[in-house]
């Protein structure tokens, strides 16, 4: 049976803290180690928004219509790309069975990665956000509006993630099928997400959408990490 | 009278159940949409501001339930089939995808016929038909997901956890209507107050909706049989079937 | 009856709705079909010719 209880056993209880903060220790170690990795994903995302005004027009009402959806899209997307180096890395070796037999908490190990994952992905493009907003025309209100929501926004695109890179974990079509999975999933963070800044120039406000981001952000943190390791555990077997 | 309902979890019980049950749903629904359209195209007055176009919702919104009802069945085989470990519970779960997703594409066409005529596009970026669209897509993921996976256990823990994952969409879908103020015209059949629709449309879509209700209950039965036989093929009360033992049976 | 196919002119969108509706679920009806016996014979097979035992790699 797969539930949360399983995991926990009385020892291990008390080292959900610890098991976070050495998944994410680790985590980041690995991903420092390969750099190029990290900046070839960032660069993907910085190119394919560069993409869209080379596409459509440079006109600058239209771009900065556009530019919130670009900017969310292309964040869906550089996810997308970066998800697999979740668990695929350990899966590949045996390294994950290992974490999984030892006595921490495995959704403690699986949040702790997740979290690493967005510090290397997601919060790098959030950061990015004001400087690439404003190839889009954006103004200073919109840009703000933008970066907060690509900041509560991109930590979800990695939990939810999280659970499709576990269940695609070996699959010959691994990667497109991720996306099949994960992407209606991420639609209502885009809507919520993209929707935010276009509220706030409407005259409306941002909070909305914002606090509905937030909403989405804390059920995606208590729930989204027992579903991945039910995931990991599945892949495991 | 009490009946021993865990009988039937055994998919060799289970099988000669559904045997039965299949065409009894198939002839309640070809009776039920045969009742159910004739009052939607025939019976049922033109409406004032829609004119016949509005016919369509005869078939768009019992298909769109049916979508969303069926998600939330499939997703509680599945998690009857993570919690308690059982293997029927998976292979229902398995069976209602496809008709789902057939549910949702009927929902998504009919209304994009709706929509051409009513106002003036095929499709609109709107609140529900987005989340219908969405819904498509969990559809094909799940079968998706179960056909990349060639173990079935995995497949059906799986897409378990999938479908768990996903039945957040479906309050989504449901009131969505009511959080955006958009294109959609907001529900128009409640619980509560009396509806605004004659009753006689009402009536109408009632029926339909059993009958694509009977019509999904036949078809997940008939898949569902399908599948017990190629996911049980060594067992010996397979072969002692009349249909696998006798070519013309 | 021809003012029924005509429906004040949406008879387009309307029967084009429900004429998909319909293909959609013969194409349905005939996929488990075709399934069902694929299965079947398939099932026939297996016990014509049961897959071989542990043991059957030592003779």
């Amino acid at each position: 049976m797969i539930t949360a209880a399983a995991t926990m056993s009385p020892v291990a209880a008390d080292a959900v803290w610890p098991a976070i903060r050495w998944a994410v220790a680790r985590d980041l170690k690995l991903a420092l180690r390969s750099r190029t990795e990290l900046a070839v994903q960032l660069l993907f995302y910085v190119i394919v928004v560069s993409l869209f005004p080379l596409a459509t027009s440079p006109e600058k009402n239209l771009l900065s219509t556009m530019g919130p959806g670009v900017l969310w899209v292309a964040a869906l997307l550089a996810s997308l790309l970066s998800l697999p180096r979740l668990f695929a890395a350990d899966f590949a070796d045996a390294t994950l069975e290992q974490i999984a037999l030892s006595p921490y908490p495995l959704v403690a190990l699986v949040f702790g990665k997740t979290v690493a994952h967005w510090l290397t992905t997601g919060l790098p493009i959030a950061a990015l956000a004001p400087l690439l907003g404003l190839q889009y025309a954006m103004d200073g209100e919109a840009l703000i509006v933008l970066t907060a929501a690509l900041a509560i926004g991109t930590p979800i695109l990695s939990l939810l993630g999280a659970i499709g890179a576990a269940l695609t974990l070996g699959l010959r079509a691994g990667g497109s099928l991720l996306a099949l999975l994960i992407l209606p999933l991420y639609v209502p963070v885009l809507i919520f997400g993209a929707g935010a800044v276009d509220a706030a120039r409407a005259g409306l406000g941002a909070d909305a959408n914002l606090s509905l981001l937030g909403a989405a952000l804390i059920l995606a943190t208590i729930a989204a990490p027992f579903a991945a390791t039910a995931a990991v555990r599945i892949a495991l077997d | 009278m009490s009946i021993n309902w865990f009988r039937y979890a055994s998919p060799a019980t289970f099988y000669p159940l559904a045997g039965k049950l299949v065409p009894l749903f198939a002839g309640g629904a070809v009776i039920l949409a045969a009742i159910g359209l004739y009052i939607g195209l025939v019976v049922a007055p033109t409406d004032f501001q829609q004119g016949d176009a509005y016919r369509i919702i005869f078939l768009h919104v019992p298909a769109a339930w049916m979508s969303m009802f069926l998600y939330v069945v499939m997703a509680g085989w599945s998690a009857l089939a993570l919690g308690l470990n059982t293997r029927l519970s998976a292979m229902m779960a398995q069976a209602i995808a496809p008709t789902g997703a057939l549910m949702t594409l009927i929902a998504l066409a009919s209304g994009a016929f709706w929509g051409r005529p009513t106002w003036g596009t095929y499709w609109a970026w709107d609140a529900r038909m987005t989340s219908e669209l969405i819904l498509l897509f969990l559809y094909l993921g799940v079968i998706a997901l179960r056909n990349a996976i060639d173990d079935p256990r995995r497949a059906d823990r799986a897409c378990g956890v999938l479908a768990l994952t996903g039945v957040v969409n479906i309050p989504i879908i449901y009131f969505s209507v009511q959080w955006w103020n958009t294109l959609h015209q907001g529900g128009t059949v409640s619980f509560t107050k009396a509806p605004s629709m004659e009753s006689i449309m009402l009536a109408g879509m009632l029926i339909m909706s059993f009958a694509a209700w009977f019509y999904a209950i036949a078809a997940v039965l008939a898949r569902a049989r399908t599948i017990i036989v190629e996911r049980e093929r060594g067992a010996a009360w397979i072969a002692a079937l009349p249909e696998v033992r006798n070519i013309n049976a | 009856m021809s003012a029924f196919f005509a429906m004040n002119g949406y008879g387009f969108y309307v029967w084009s709705a429900y004429g998909l509706a319909a293909v959609a679920i013969v194409v349905e009806v005939l996929l488990l079909r075709s399934q069902r016996r694929a299965v079947l014979a398939q099932a026939r097979s297996t016990v014509s010719a049961p897959a071989p035992g542990p043991l059957a790699a030592t003779e």
